[in-house]
């Protein structure tokens, strides 16, 4: 998949211009709010038509104001999932699910309903019309309706933000289903570090209308300057793993990065598969020799690569580990103790519990 | 005579009022549904112009509106000569009373089922387009069923307008019994000679009945419908 947004447009005293060509298949676009994400989006679905660009979605164009091309947004064959589900009031949500699906040319259906269904665990729901519907209920029957007019590209803006935290939690592990089951292309639109983290494998990072930075998943989560201040705790690395072996005895799961082995509890995937693992920065520790008899099962030795200010009384420690990248939050006055310089050695320690936490997918 | 029989002119009165009201209501409804979606949704020029007009009846006496519509399609009239070759003649026919009906109601009409578009919630018609309808699909199926309420409110409004219509009908299309004489030309005409107030009161009564009982059922339809779509 490739999708490619080059975009100038206006909007009052706000300008949006940003330029990336995004190779897939989950595309976050990741940016405060008022950043020209949605503009962005809106673009892309042709709701919104900018004074110059293009998007060309493998190859072909959607938009292009120089060769005057503007294909209109129920020609275009993207899916919307807005931040406010926009349900129709007056249907079931049988009849919303089959809205898209019968503006969809026969040929070009790809979604199964019953698949979709399953996969979105809504399909208790359908003779329930959209009022009667929990928030979390909507977004998903939300997600369902745009899927099921088997769209080219999905766009969700938001998708999670209009919800609380009990139901963000709900739709996460529906949302990597997505992802790893129907395998079409999205683009995620979010202001939160933990949910592009999780999802996205290239992140477009906007800031005040411009394209700050843009990149695959791993690269842009080292960069810490990207992180916005009142995000940092959610700051962290990704790290794409081979799963080795599962013990049963333990309950513990064996990976295998260039950073060295992780153990992490639970069961992930099959031996040889890829896991994505997400390590937060407040999660790991640094000793400068290392450690013994420690309850702490993962430790990686590095080179201290970056040491930022992170607040008046913290910092962050991001290490080479063999190419890898971990990145430690510990406080000021433990960097000054343990004399972590750019070209020292330190050792990361990571509690296992810690490393499963929400990127791991812990399935039964 | 009794007091509550109607004489046959009487009678004829009532369902002349009554077919020309549905009539009047159902042949603008079309229209009025297209010129509201054109004011709430679209921007083009001349149209404060189309608005002004579209509320001219509203302003204008009565008895001006049907004067003018004497001048354009009465026998003579440009329009009127013009129809009349296909043989659809207004002047002094019912079908004229329901055209003059249909004149007075027309902004009423537009103007509940415009504020009722306006009140659909736009990024639905959004939601709408990025699932594959287009224009005319978002319209049917999202507007159209959600303007509902507004359209039943207008529909009422209308009727309810034409069944008291006096000034432009009978200025129009006069006060000939059997053809254009509704209820309230047949009430005045009543009051006009002795011994009529007994037909004017029984005429009165019928008007008074069947207003309530039009307000009633666009009530109970609307508030089917409203439970319907509530989000």
């Amino acid at each position: 998949m490739s999708l490619l947004v080059d975009v100038e447009m206006k909007l009052g005293d706000f300008s949006l211009a940003a330029r990336f060509d995004s190779p897939g298949p989950v595309t976050a676009i990741f940016g405060a709010s008022g950043s020209g994400k949605t503009s962005l989006v809106n673009v892309i679905a042709g709701l919104r038509r900018p004074e110059r660009g293009q998007v060309l979605l493998n190859g072909e164009a959607l938009l292009d104001t120089a060769r005057h091309i503007d294909l209109p947004p129920h020609r275009r064959r993207i899916g919307y999932v807005f931040q406010d589900a926009r349900l129709f009031p007056h249907l079931t949500v049988s009849a919303n699910l089959a809205y898209g699906e019968w503006f969809t040319p026969r040929a070009a259906r790809y979604a199964l309903r019953p698949q979709i269904l399953d996969l979105l665990g809504i399909g208790h729901l359908l003779a329930r019309r959209p009022r009667d519907l929990s928030g979390g209920e909507k977004q998903r029957v939300a997600i369902g309706r745009a899927l099921l007019a088997s769209p080219r590209l999905l766009l969700m803006d938001e998708p999670l933000a209009s919800l609380d935290a009990a139901r963000k939690a709900e739709i996460m592990p529906y949302l990597e289903r997505l992802r790893d089951e129907i395998r079409i292309p999205i683009v995620y639109v979010s202001h939160s570090v933990n949910e592009v983290m999780r999802l996205a494998s290239t992140i477009a990072v906007m800031e005040g209308g411009r394209l700050k930075a843009f990149g695959p998943a791993s690269d842009i989560a080292q960069r810490l300057d990207l992180v916005p201040e009142e995000e940092r705790d959610e700051a962290g690395v990704i790290l794409d793993m081979t799963v080795k072996q599962h013990d049963p005895a333990t309950g513990l799961t064996e990976l295998a990065s260039a950073a060295g082995r992780f153990f992490v509890p639970g069961t992930i995937a099959p031996g040889g598969a890829t896991a994505r693992v997400r390590i937060r920065a407040r999660d790991v520790m640094l000793a400068a020799e290392e450690p013994r008899h420690i309850s702490a099962l993962n430790i990686v030795p590095g080179i201290v690569a970056e040491v930022l200010a992170a607040g008046p009384h913290a910092v962050t420690v991001r290490l080479d580990c063999n190419g890898e990248a971990v990145i430690a939050r510990i406080t000021r006055h433990s960097a000054g103790q343990l004399g972590l310089r750019p070209g020292t050695r330190a050792f990361a320690i990571i509690k296992a519990v810690s490393v499963a936490g929400p990127a791991a997918r812990a399935r039964p | 005579m009794s007091w509550f029989s109607l004489t046959a002119d009487e009678w004829e009165a009532v369902r002349l009022s009554l077919r020309v009201a549905t009539v009047a209501m159902l042949a603008s409804l079309p229209f009025a549904v297209a010129i509201a979606w054109l004011l709430a949704r679209r921007d083009f020029w001349g149209k404060s112009l189309v608005n002004g007009l579209v509320h001219l009846p509203l302003v204008l006496p009565p008895v001006v509106t049907g004067y003018l519509l004497l001048l354009g399609f009465g026998t003579r009239g440009p329009l009127g000569s013009f129809l009349a070759e296909f043989g659809i003649v207004f002047a002094f026919r019912w079908t004229g009373a329901a055209l003059a009906c249909a004149i007075m109601g027309f902004p009423l009409m537009v103007r509940a089922i415009r504020l009722s578009i306006e009140a659909v919630d736009m990024r639905l018609e959004q939601a709408s387009a990025t699932l594959g309808a287009n224009a005319v699909w978002v319209f049917l199926t999202v507007t159209l069923p959600l303007t509902l309420p507004g359209i039943i409110a207008g529909m009422i409004l209308c009727f309810a307008k034409a069944m008291g219509e006096f000034g432009a009908t009978i200025t129009f299309v006069s006060n000939i019994p059997g053809e254009t004489q509704t209820l309230p030309s047949a009430i005045y005409t009543l009051t006009q000679v002795p011994g009529g107030d007994a037909g004017a009161l029984r005429l009165t009564a019928i008007s008074v009945v069947i207003s309530l009982g039009a307000l009633m059922v666009s009530e109970y339809l609307a508030r089917r419908a409203g439970q319907r779509i509530a989000a």
